[in-house]
């Protein structure tokens, strides 16, 4: 036998299984999505298989359409999931950015501070790692507690707001609870990529007396980037996806429905236009990493070429 | 390539295809037994009438202190030795509940017998065709029982199930600020200045967007008159007069304070603690809450009451919590189901789930003076579910409640009209399925 058929022999295994577990639910996904839901036949009471859908599982999310009663096609009222797709994805994108802008500087920050050295380094560091060590969930129901509206937060600033049920109050409880959850991991990424900066180079720098603002911008940051980079991605994926921390704090607050709590709930009602949601949600989270690796990732790449080239 | 290596080759990967093969086939049946859409009408509900033997109960978490789902399960056993029923406890979270009945239905599982089904998932079971008809030789003597928790079991005008335990809500009241407490809505109203007085909140119900919005809002709504759908479980009905009334009742009190700023974030374990801490006036719950409310560490222990909740003339309308037991549509011994859903209803029974506090469909247990004396509650809350009134009795029931919970709430914080929030509940019943 040839190397390569030993190769495939050895190969062919893996692949099936990994065509079953992965590309067997994608696959199983579409063809749902072009399927309609079981409706109820009027005459019975009964519900039938609803046969295939076309694009109208995607025209319902898309373009917020509904079927009445009468079959007419009309805009999605309130109350019904289709009329919540665009503010769901306006939400994610919103935590998304926000919160991963806000954990990349304050992680930065405190990378910077845990990178040096001093007295109780080793206490800080592990302590900074608590509020990323507690799960979600008990994350979610702490801040809920101190945002209630005889809870902490308020009675501190002498405020009356109601955190949890008013639109933008809610999310702004959501984004400082999840920033307080993750900050901690990002710090830590940053940090693993400061620590390979060698010294010297700092050294060298100060020699050609370059002021710490300088040395900052000029040598950190850009031996930082590929680490920076890494962590923005992952924590960007991970925001494109949140589900707990709202559903827990929040409740069904409309106004902090993420894309995939509208997932979760659609899931009840009907399966295969959750289908449609979950491929949309698919497609948007791969066009966001394509995007980041793609543009932001090449810049990585390249950055670090120049500097073997520089040295 | 050799012959010999070639079949060498075969034979070692033909065992492994076969094992690819045979997984991604028994993957596939379980996805497309688990996601797929189910029709219903698909003849099982005629299979298996006279099966007889030992049978599977499935229940969620028996959280009564006297134990009394494992009691009536233990009552029933000792009497039928031959048909024995085991009590499958599920999770104690509702969604966990419907999702493992789901699964087990839509796989037409035989293991599940008989099961209890939160009152709202009812229409939908039967829809679907999951669960058996109580009809003709399967038909069981509702006479006896409270009529709205036999309409909660009854769809398209067949019962599907039988009532196991209801459950209706209470207006709990400050006995030392009014000595009497409010038989209308309007009545209630005019007493906050006393609670102004007090420095406490007048009153608060259930209002955070969830289900117990929309409980809230359908007990306002029906005790104005107004209903959400026609009796096909689909024809929305809600565009009324009477449910704009209703609604306008509760959204002013809100604006007017009369509902205090937070109320729109409390769930059942915040307005019971709102309560018994002695912050309120009144309070809309379920009986659950009179333990806590009278025991020691509450600061309103002797100084409560309970009535029926108000309504815009008299006595308003409940709406109603409890559970049914149904056939599953898929159980081999069906024959010893139904004895057993006989049993369930029976007076003996009820007696058993009345003791452990879940409110029982028969109305005589409510005048036994041995349990009123252990549930004082008893009296106002057969008035209470005497008039009550079942959810919206409809196969879509997810989407029905998301569109009166996302209205309501929209109506609430002034984001809608009352009208619009009315004319948007309309609507989403109208594309409820879609």
């Amino acid at each position: 036998m040839g190397v390569s058929a030993r190769a495939w022999v050895f190969v062919t295994p893996v692949l099936l299984a990994l065509a079953v577990v992965i590309g067997y639910p994608v696959v199983r996904a579409l063809i749902m999505s072009f399927q309609k839901d079981s409706g109820l036949d009027k005459a019975t009471g009964m519900f039938v298989e609803g046969g295939g859908a076309g694009f109208s599982n995607y025209t319902h999310w898309l373009l917020e359409q509904c079927t009445n009663s009468l079959g007419e096609t009309v805009d999605c009222p309130t109350g019904n999931l289709g009329s919540q797709f665009w503010t769901a994805i306006g939400v994610t994108l919103l935590f998304t950015v926000v919160t991963v802008a806000l954990e990349a500087t304050i992680g930065l920050g405190m990378a910077v501070i845990m990178g040096k050295t001093f007295k109780g380094r080793a206490l800080l560091r592990a302590a900074v790692l608590i509020p990323w060590a507690i799960p979600t969930a008990v994350t979610a129901r702490l801040w809920e507690f101190m945002f209630q509206y005889d809870g902490v937060v308020n009675r501190l600033f002498g405020t009356h707001i109601l955190w949890t049920a008013d639109p933008w109050p809610a999310r702004f409880a959501v984004i400082a609870a999840d920033v307080w959850k993750t900050t901690p991991f990002m710090a830590l990424l940053i940090l693993a990529g400061l620590q390979v900066i060698p010294e010297d180079v700092y050294e060298a720098a100060r020699v050609d007396g370059a002021s710490a603002w300088q040395r900052f911008w000029n040598i950190t940051m850009p031996l930082l980037k590929p680490a920076l980079l890494v962590a923005v991605l992952f924590r960007t994926m991970d925001a494109l996806r949140m589900y707990d921390l709202p559903a827990i704090m929040t409740q069904s607050n409309p106004a902090t429905r993420t894309i995939s709590m509208l997932v979760v709930d659609q899931v009840r009602q009907g399966p295969n236009s959750a289908s449609a949601l979950s491929v949309i949600t698919f497609l948007l989270i791969f066009t966001v990493a394509f995007f980041l690796v793609k543009v932001l990732g090449a810049n990585a790449v390249r950055t670090q070429e120049e500097q073997r080239e520089a040295h | 390539m050799a012959l010999k290596k070639v079949s060498s080759l075969r034979s070692t990967l033909v065992p492994r295809a076969v094992l690819a093969v045979t997984s991604a086939a028994l993957l596939t049946a379980t996805f497309a037994s688990g996601c797929s859409s189910s029709s219903g009408g698909n003849g099982s509900t005629g299979e298996n009438l006279t099966g007889r033997g030992p049978i599977t109960y499935v229940e969620g978490k028996d959280t009564t202190e006297t134990g009394a789902v494992k009691q009536l399960v233990e009552r029933w056993n000792a009497a039928h030795p031959d048909e024995k029923v085991t009590f499958k406890e599920q999770s104690n979270d509702a969604s966990q509940q419907y999702d493992d009945l789901k699964q087990h239905m839509q796989a037409k599982a035989s293991d599940y017998d008989v099961v209890a089904l939160d009152v709202p998932w009812t229409a939908e079971f039967a829809a679907k065709g999951w669960i058996q008809p109580l009809k003709d030789s399967f038909a069981i003597d509702t006479s006896t029982l409270l009529s709205p928790p036999v309409a909660s079991a009854t769809y398209n005008g067949t019962l599907y199930a039988a009532p196991r335990n209801t459950n209706g809500g209470l207006l709990f009241y400050r006995k030392d600020l009014t000595p009497e407490p409010p038989k209308t809505w309007a009545e209630m109203i005019s007493m906050c200045p006393k609670a102004k007085e007090a420095g406490i909140g007048c009153y608060a119900g259930q209002l955070a967007p969830y289900e117990g919005l929309t409980v809230n809002t359908a007990e306002v709504i029906n005790a104005f008159g107004g209903s959400f759908v026609g009796a096909d479980g689909k024809t929305p009905t809600v565009n009324s007069p009477q449910a704009k009334a209703g609604l306008t009742t509760l959204v002013d009190a809100y604006k007017n304070g009369d509902i205090p700023k937070e109320g729109i974030s409390f769930k059942e374990p915040e307005s019971q603690n709102a309560f018994v801490t002695g912050k309120l006036m009144f309070m809309r719950g379920w009986p659950s809450s009179y333990g806590d409310a009278g025991s020691d560490a509450s600061s309103v222990k002797d100084k409560f009451g309970v009535a029926p909740l108000p309504g815009k003339d008299g006595v308003g309308a409940s709406t109603l919590g409890g559970y049914n037991a149904a056939i599953s549509a898929f159980s081999k011994n069906k024959a010893t189901a139904l004895d057993f859903l006989r049993f369930l209803i029976s007076e003996d029974a009820q007696h058993i789930v009345a003791s452990g506090a879940l409110p029982s469909v028969r109305a005589s247990v409510y005048d036994d003076p041995a349990l009123i004396a252990k549930m004082p509650y008893l009296p106002a809350l057969k008035e209470s579910i005497a008039s009550a009134v079942p959810r919206p009795v409809t196969p879509f029931y997810p989407a029905v409640s998301k569109a009166i919970q996302d209205n309501a709430y929209a109506a609430l914080t002034g984001s809608k009209s009352v009208d619009d929030a009315i004319a948007g509940m309309q609507k989403g019943i109208e594309t409820a399925g879609s």
